[in-house]
Protein backbone atom coordinates (compact mmCIF):
# COMPACT_ATOMS: atom_id res chain seq x y z
CA UNK A 1 0.00 0.00 0.00
CA UNK A 2 2.74 2.47 1.18
CA UNK A 3 4.26 2.00 -2.39
CA UNK A 4 0.81 3.52 -3.84
CA UNK A 5 0.75 5.93 -1.86
CA UNK A 6 4.54 7.17 -2.67
CA UNK A 7 3.42 6.90 -6.04
CA UNK A 8 0.31 9.09 -5.37
CA UNK A 9 2.00 11.68 -3.77
CA UNK A 10 4.72 11.82 -5.94
CA UNK A 11 2.38 12.33 -9.08
CA UNK A 12 0.48 14.90 -7.63
CA UNK A 13 4.16 17.26 -6.95
CA UNK A 14 4.96 16.55 -10.81
CA UNK A 15 1.67 16.99 -11.98
CA UNK A 16 1.69 20.91 -9.99
CA UNK A 17 5.35 20.99 -11.27
CA UNK A 18 3.68 20.32 -15.17
CA UNK A 19 0.97 23.07 -14.39
CA UNK A 20 3.76 25.26 -13.11
CA UNK A 21 5.26 25.02 -16.49
CA UNK A 22 2.29 24.95 -18.55
CA UNK A 23 0.92 28.30 -17.22
CA UNK A 24 4.33 30.09 -17.65
CA UNK A 25 4.54 28.98 -21.22
CA UNK A 26 0.52 30.62 -21.87
CA UNK A 27 1.26 33.63 -19.99
CA UNK A 28 -0.43 32.98 -16.92
CA UNK A 29 2.54 33.78 -14.84
CA UNK A 30 5.69 36.38 -15.30
CA UNK A 31 8.66 34.63 -14.77
CA UNK A 32 9.30 30.74 -13.62
CA UNK A 33 11.73 30.84 -9.92
CA UNK A 34 14.53 29.10 -11.42
CA UNK A 35 17.68 31.06 -10.14
CA UNK A 36 18.82 31.81 -13.83
CA UNK A 37 16.88 32.19 -17.07
CA UNK A 38 17.75 28.71 -17.60
CA UNK A 39 14.06 27.19 -17.39
CA UNK A 40 12.43 30.11 -19.50
CA UNK A 41 14.74 29.05 -21.86
CA UNK A 42 14.23 25.32 -22.05
CA UNK A 43 9.86 26.42 -21.72
CA UNK A 44 10.54 28.69 -24.59
CA UNK A 45 12.53 26.52 -26.99
CA UNK A 46 11.12 24.83 -29.83
CA UNK A 47 11.51 21.61 -27.91
CA UNK A 48 8.71 22.52 -25.46
CA UNK A 49 6.13 20.87 -28.03
CA UNK A 50 6.26 17.52 -29.25
CA UNK A 51 4.33 16.85 -31.86
CA UNK A 52 2.41 20.09 -31.88
CA UNK A 53 1.63 19.36 -27.68
CA UNK A 54 3.06 21.14 -24.99
CA UNK A 55 5.32 18.89 -23.22
CA UNK A 56 3.87 20.35 -19.80
CA UNK A 57 0.93 19.31 -20.91
CA UNK A 58 1.81 15.78 -21.53
CA UNK A 59 3.00 16.03 -18.23
CA UNK A 60 0.29 17.03 -16.04
CA UNK A 61 -1.57 14.30 -18.21
CA UNK A 62 0.49 11.61 -17.84
CA UNK A 63 1.33 12.41 -13.69
CA UNK A 64 -2.86 12.98 -13.61
CA UNK A 65 -3.53 9.46 -15.14
CA UNK A 66 -0.84 7.74 -12.45
CA UNK A 67 -2.45 10.05 -9.53
CA UNK A 68 -5.90 8.39 -10.58
CA UNK A 69 -4.16 5.08 -11.27
CA UNK A 70 -2.06 4.88 -7.79
CA UNK A 71 -5.65 6.27 -5.48
CA UNK A 72 -7.55 3.25 -7.49
CA UNK A 73 -5.29 1.17 -6.38
CA UNK A 74 -5.37 2.01 -2.83
CA UNK A 75 -9.72 1.10 -2.91
CA UNK A 76 -11.07 -1.82 -1.07
CA UNK A 77 -10.43 -4.36 -3.25
CA UNK A 78 -7.82 -3.28 -5.35
CA UNK A 79 -5.20 -3.42 -3.12
CA UNK A 80 -3.92 -6.49 -4.23
CA UNK A 81 -4.91 -6.34 -8.00
CA UNK A 82 -2.21 -6.04 -10.61
CA UNK A 83 -4.00 -4.01 -13.18
CA UNK A 84 -3.27 -0.52 -11.71
CA UNK A 85 0.53 -1.68 -11.34
CA UNK A 86 0.76 -2.94 -14.55
CA UNK A 87 -0.59 0.29 -16.12
CA UNK A 88 1.47 2.81 -13.49
CA UNK A 89 4.87 0.47 -14.98
CA UNK A 90 3.96 1.41 -18.29
CA UNK A 91 3.31 4.91 -17.81
CA UNK A 92 6.42 5.12 -15.65
CA UNK A 93 8.65 3.69 -17.66
CA UNK A 94 7.55 5.70 -20.85
CA UNK A 95 7.80 8.73 -18.54
CA UNK A 96 11.54 7.68 -17.76
CA UNK A 97 12.35 7.19 -21.61
CA UNK A 98 10.65 10.70 -22.86
CA UNK A 99 12.40 12.48 -19.78
CA UNK A 100 15.65 11.14 -20.72
CA UNK A 101 15.05 12.18 -24.00
CA UNK A 102 14.19 15.69 -22.84
CA UNK A 103 17.26 15.70 -20.66
CA UNK A 104 19.82 14.75 -23.23
CA UNK A 105 17.89 17.93 -25.39
CA UNK A 106 18.41 19.99 -22.58
CA UNK A 107 22.30 18.82 -22.62
CA UNK A 108 23.40 18.45 -26.13
CA UNK A 109 20.65 20.61 -27.84
CA UNK A 110 19.02 23.46 -26.34
CA UNK A 111 22.49 23.88 -23.41
CA UNK A 112 20.21 25.03 -20.96
CA UNK A 113 19.14 23.18 -17.56
CA UNK A 114 15.57 24.03 -16.28
CA UNK A 115 15.52 22.79 -12.50
CA UNK A 116 12.15 21.88 -12.51
CA UNK A 117 12.36 19.66 -15.26
CA UNK A 118 15.16 17.86 -13.62
CA UNK A 119 12.80 17.91 -10.44
CA UNK A 120 10.08 16.14 -12.79
CA UNK A 121 13.03 13.45 -14.11
CA UNK A 122 13.61 12.66 -10.39
CA UNK A 123 9.94 12.39 -9.64
CA UNK A 124 9.02 9.81 -12.62
CA UNK A 125 11.87 7.90 -11.77
CA UNK A 126 11.35 7.60 -8.21
CA UNK A 127 7.27 6.29 -9.47
CA UNK A 128 8.94 4.10 -11.54
CA UNK A 129 11.26 2.47 -8.95
CA UNK A 130 8.14 2.29 -6.54
CA UNK A 131 5.87 0.78 -9.24
CA UNK A 132 8.95 -1.87 -8.93
CA UNK A 133 8.66 -2.41 -5.68
CA UNK A 134 4.51 -2.66 -5.79
CA UNK A 135 4.86 -5.17 -8.76
CA UNK A 136 6.95 -7.50 -6.62
CA UNK A 137 4.22 -7.17 -3.43
CA UNK A 138 1.49 -7.74 -5.66
CA UNK A 139 3.15 -10.95 -7.25
CA UNK A 140 3.72 -12.22 -3.76
CA UNK A 141 0.10 -12.58 -2.93
CA UNK B 1 -7.03 -0.43 11.81
CA UNK B 2 -3.65 0.83 11.09
CA UNK B 3 -4.43 0.26 7.71
CA UNK B 4 -7.18 2.59 8.04
CA UNK B 5 -4.86 5.05 10.25
CA UNK B 6 -2.46 5.68 7.86
CA UNK B 7 -4.64 5.92 4.61
CA UNK B 8 -5.89 9.02 6.78
CA UNK B 9 -2.55 9.93 7.34
CA UNK B 10 -1.31 9.53 3.60
CA UNK B 11 -4.94 11.41 2.97
CA UNK B 12 -3.58 14.41 4.90
CA UNK B 13 -0.49 14.65 3.14
CA UNK B 14 -2.30 14.42 -0.29
CA UNK B 15 -4.24 17.10 1.18
CA UNK B 16 -0.94 19.26 2.14
CA UNK B 17 1.03 18.76 -1.33
CA UNK B 18 -2.48 19.77 -3.23
CA UNK B 19 -3.55 22.94 -1.01
CA UNK B 20 0.43 24.17 -0.56
CA UNK B 21 0.87 23.67 -4.41
CA UNK B 22 -2.34 25.06 -5.32
CA UNK B 23 -2.04 27.75 -3.22
CA UNK B 24 2.12 28.89 -5.00
CA UNK B 25 0.54 28.62 -8.24
CA UNK B 26 -2.20 30.67 -7.26
CA UNK B 27 0.36 32.91 -5.57
CA UNK B 28 2.16 33.01 -9.10
CA UNK B 29 -0.37 34.34 -11.03
CA UNK B 30 -2.08 36.61 -8.96
CA UNK B 31 1.67 38.43 -8.09
CA UNK B 32 1.57 41.03 -10.70
CA UNK B 33 4.50 40.22 -12.92
CA UNK B 34 4.28 40.96 -16.50
CA UNK B 35 3.80 37.91 -18.67
CA UNK B 36 4.87 38.28 -22.32
CA UNK B 37 3.93 35.42 -24.16
CA UNK B 38 5.48 34.34 -27.84
CA UNK B 39 2.29 32.03 -28.00
CA UNK B 40 0.65 35.18 -28.92
CA UNK B 41 -1.85 35.14 -31.91
CA UNK B 42 -0.95 38.10 -34.30
CA UNK B 43 -4.35 40.40 -35.40
CA UNK B 44 -4.54 43.18 -37.83
CA UNK B 45 -4.61 46.03 -35.14
CA UNK B 46 -1.11 44.93 -33.95
CA UNK B 47 0.40 46.08 -36.86
CA UNK B 48 -1.92 48.92 -38.31
CA UNK B 49 -0.27 51.78 -38.47
CA UNK B 50 2.99 50.52 -37.08
CA UNK B 51 6.32 49.25 -39.02
CA UNK B 52 9.04 49.88 -36.96
CA UNK B 53 10.68 52.47 -34.26
CA UNK B 54 12.31 55.33 -36.50
CA UNK B 55 15.09 57.83 -35.56
CA UNK B 56 16.15 60.64 -38.12
CA UNK B 57 14.21 62.38 -41.23
CA UNK B 58 11.40 60.66 -42.99
CA UNK B 59 12.78 62.18 -45.82
CA UNK B 60 16.03 60.60 -45.69
CA UNK B 61 16.95 58.99 -48.83
CA UNK B 62 18.26 56.06 -47.11
CA UNK B 63 16.25 53.33 -44.82
CA UNK B 64 18.45 51.68 -42.33
CA UNK B 65 16.87 48.86 -40.86
CA UNK B 66 17.82 46.38 -38.22
CA UNK B 67 16.64 43.40 -36.67
CA UNK B 68 17.74 42.96 -33.29
CA UNK B 69 17.17 40.92 -29.88
CA UNK B 70 17.83 42.89 -26.51
CA UNK B 71 19.08 39.79 -25.12
CA UNK B 72 21.68 39.33 -27.75
CA UNK B 73 25.48 40.17 -26.84
CA UNK B 74 26.68 41.42 -30.49
CA UNK B 75 23.04 43.60 -30.88
CA UNK B 76 24.17 45.51 -26.95
CA UNK B 77 27.55 45.51 -28.85
CA UNK B 78 26.36 47.67 -31.49
CA UNK B 79 23.90 49.41 -30.01
CA UNK B 80 26.49 50.65 -27.64
CA UNK B 81 29.63 51.42 -29.86
CA UNK B 82 28.39 51.85 -33.58
CA UNK B 83 25.05 53.31 -33.41
CA UNK B 84 26.00 56.44 -31.67
CA UNK B 85 28.45 57.03 -34.38
CA UNK B 86 25.65 55.96 -36.83
CA UNK B 87 23.13 58.47 -35.14
CA UNK B 88 25.74 61.39 -35.28
CA UNK B 89 27.22 60.42 -38.79
CA UNK B 90 24.60 59.35 -40.78
CA UNK B 91 20.87 60.19 -38.99
CA UNK B 92 21.44 63.80 -37.80
CA UNK B 93 23.03 64.56 -40.39
CA UNK B 94 19.78 63.73 -42.51
CA UNK B 95 21.51 61.11 -44.83
CA UNK B 96 20.33 58.19 -42.93
CA UNK B 97 16.69 57.39 -41.74
CA UNK B 98 16.99 53.82 -38.62
CA UNK B 99 14.44 51.45 -38.20
CA UNK B 100 14.69 49.34 -35.28
CA UNK B 101 12.72 45.98 -35.94
CA UNK B 102 11.85 43.46 -32.53
CA UNK B 103 13.62 39.74 -33.51
CA UNK B 104 13.66 38.08 -29.71
CA UNK B 105 15.24 34.82 -29.67
CA UNK B 106 13.53 32.11 -28.28
CA UNK B 107 17.02 31.14 -26.96
CA UNK B 108 16.73 34.47 -24.63
CA UNK B 109 14.36 34.49 -22.21
CA UNK B 110 14.30 38.19 -21.70
CA UNK B 111 13.90 39.37 -24.80
CA UNK B 112 10.02 39.23 -25.48
CA UNK B 113 10.28 41.52 -22.03
CA UNK B 114 12.71 43.90 -23.15
CA UNK B 115 10.98 44.16 -26.42
CA UNK B 116 7.46 45.07 -24.23
CA UNK B 117 9.14 47.58 -21.86
CA UNK B 118 10.46 49.59 -25.37
CA UNK B 119 7.24 49.29 -26.65
CA UNK B 120 5.46 50.33 -23.61
CA UNK B 121 8.28 53.39 -23.48
CA UNK B 122 7.21 54.36 -26.87
CA UNK B 123 3.75 54.32 -25.89
CA UNK B 124 4.95 57.52 -23.76
CA UNK B 125 6.97 58.95 -26.29
CA UNK B 126 10.08 57.71 -24.96
CA UNK B 127 11.54 54.68 -27.23
CA UNK B 128 14.97 55.43 -27.78
CA UNK B 129 15.79 56.69 -24.30
CA UNK B 130 14.58 53.10 -22.93
CA UNK B 131 15.72 51.14 -25.74
CA UNK B 132 19.06 52.81 -24.44
CA UNK B 133 18.28 51.71 -21.21
CA UNK B 134 17.99 48.78 -21.78
CA UNK B 135 21.06 48.06 -24.04
CA UNK B 136 23.13 49.28 -21.42
CA UNK B 137 21.64 47.13 -19.04
CA UNK B 138 21.58 43.51 -20.68
CA UNK B 139 24.99 42.23 -18.86
CA UNK B 140 22.65 43.15 -15.42
CA UNK B 141 19.05 42.03 -16.62
CA UNK B 142 20.03 39.23 -18.11
CA UNK B 143 21.91 36.93 -15.05
CA UNK B 144 18.68 38.61 -13.10
CA UNK B 145 15.91 35.53 -12.17
CA UNK B 146 12.78 38.37 -13.20
CA UNK B 147 13.86 41.14 -14.90
CA UNK B 148 10.91 43.10 -14.79
CA UNK B 149 11.26 45.67 -12.22
CA UNK B 150 14.70 46.27 -13.30
CA UNK B 151 12.64 47.49 -16.95
CA UNK B 152 10.31 49.42 -14.56
CA UNK B 153 13.51 51.28 -12.86
CA UNK B 154 14.72 52.00 -16.48
CA UNK B 155 11.19 53.69 -17.24
CA UNK B 156 11.39 55.30 -13.48
CA UNK B 157 14.70 57.05 -14.73
CA UNK B 158 13.79 57.78 -18.34
CA UNK B 159 11.04 59.65 -16.97
CA UNK B 160 7.51 57.65 -17.71
CA UNK B 161 4.86 57.79 -16.27
CA UNK B 162 5.42 54.52 -14.30
CA UNK B 163 1.71 53.73 -13.43
CA UNK B 164 0.86 53.71 -17.35
CA UNK B 165 3.95 51.60 -17.95
CA UNK B 166 3.17 48.89 -15.29
CA UNK B 167 -0.68 48.75 -16.86
CA UNK B 168 0.94 48.62 -20.44
CA UNK B 169 3.51 46.04 -19.35
CA UNK B 170 0.63 43.46 -17.34
CA UNK B 171 -1.72 44.05 -20.59
CA UNK B 172 0.94 42.66 -22.81
CA UNK B 173 -0.52 44.90 -25.93
CA UNK B 174 2.46 44.98 -27.75
CA UNK B 175 3.12 41.32 -27.69
CA UNK B 176 1.37 40.72 -30.91
CA UNK B 177 3.16 43.40 -32.52
CA UNK B 178 7.06 41.86 -31.36
CA UNK B 179 5.28 38.70 -32.93
CA UNK B 180 4.67 40.50 -36.15
CA UNK B 181 8.26 42.43 -36.13
CA UNK B 182 9.74 38.83 -35.40
CA UNK B 183 7.47 36.92 -38.57
CA UNK B 184 8.42 39.73 -41.10
CA UNK B 185 11.91 39.67 -40.28
CA UNK B 186 11.74 35.57 -40.51
CA UNK B 187 9.91 36.17 -43.88
CA UNK B 188 12.27 37.88 -45.00
CA UNK B 189 15.57 35.88 -44.24
CA UNK B 190 16.51 37.18 -40.68
CA UNK B 191 17.78 34.36 -38.56
CA UNK B 192 20.67 35.77 -36.48
CA UNK B 193 20.72 38.80 -34.63
CA UNK B 194 21.35 41.98 -35.25
CA UNK B 195 20.81 41.55 -39.29
CA UNK B 196 20.24 44.44 -41.73
CA UNK B 197 18.72 45.72 -44.23
CA UNK B 198 19.85 48.99 -46.28
CA UNK B 199 16.69 50.39 -48.13
CA UNK B 200 14.90 46.97 -48.26
CA UNK B 201 18.24 45.18 -49.16
CA UNK B 202 20.08 42.77 -46.50
CA UNK B 203 23.28 44.19 -45.91
CA UNK B 204 26.01 41.83 -45.05
CA UNK B 205 29.08 44.24 -45.17
CA UNK B 206 31.04 45.64 -42.04
CA UNK B 207 28.30 46.55 -39.89
CA UNK B 208 29.96 49.50 -38.25
CA UNK B 209 29.83 53.04 -38.34
CA UNK B 210 32.39 53.32 -40.90
CA UNK B 211 30.79 50.24 -43.25
CA UNK B 212 27.62 51.80 -43.28
CA UNK B 213 28.97 55.94 -43.82
CA UNK B 214 30.39 53.86 -46.89
CA UNK B 215 27.49 52.35 -48.05
CA UNK B 216 25.51 55.53 -47.38
CA UNK B 217 27.68 57.73 -49.34
CA UNK B 218 27.86 55.56 -51.70
CA UNK B 219 23.85 55.11 -52.25
CA UNK B 220 23.46 59.34 -51.95
CA UNK B 221 25.95 59.98 -54.45
CA UNK B 222 24.45 57.51 -56.68
CA UNK B 223 21.17 58.99 -56.08
CA UNK B 224 22.49 62.63 -56.94
CA UNK B 225 24.33 61.70 -60.26
CA UNK B 226 21.24 59.74 -61.43
CA UNK B 227 18.60 61.55 -63.14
Amino acid sequence: MKFRMGVAALSLTGLLISAYLWMFKHGYIGALACGSGECATVQLSEYSSFLGVDVALLGALAYAALLGLAMLGLQPGWLDRQEPTRAMLLLSAGGVLFAAYLTGLELFVIHAICRWCVASAVIIVLILVLTLLDRRRVARH
Amino acid sequence: MAGSSSLNRFYLILLVIAVGGGGLLYWQVRRNVPSISPDVVVTVADTAGFSGYYLGDASAPVVITEYADYQCGFCQQFDMVQFPDIVRQLVETGKARWRYRDFPLNMHPFAWMAAHSAACADDQGRYWEQHAAIYQGTDKWSRESEPSGTFRDYAKRNGLDVKAYDECMMSSKFAGRIKASYDEGAAAGVSGTPTFFINGRLYSGNSTSDGFKRIVDSLTSMSTVTP
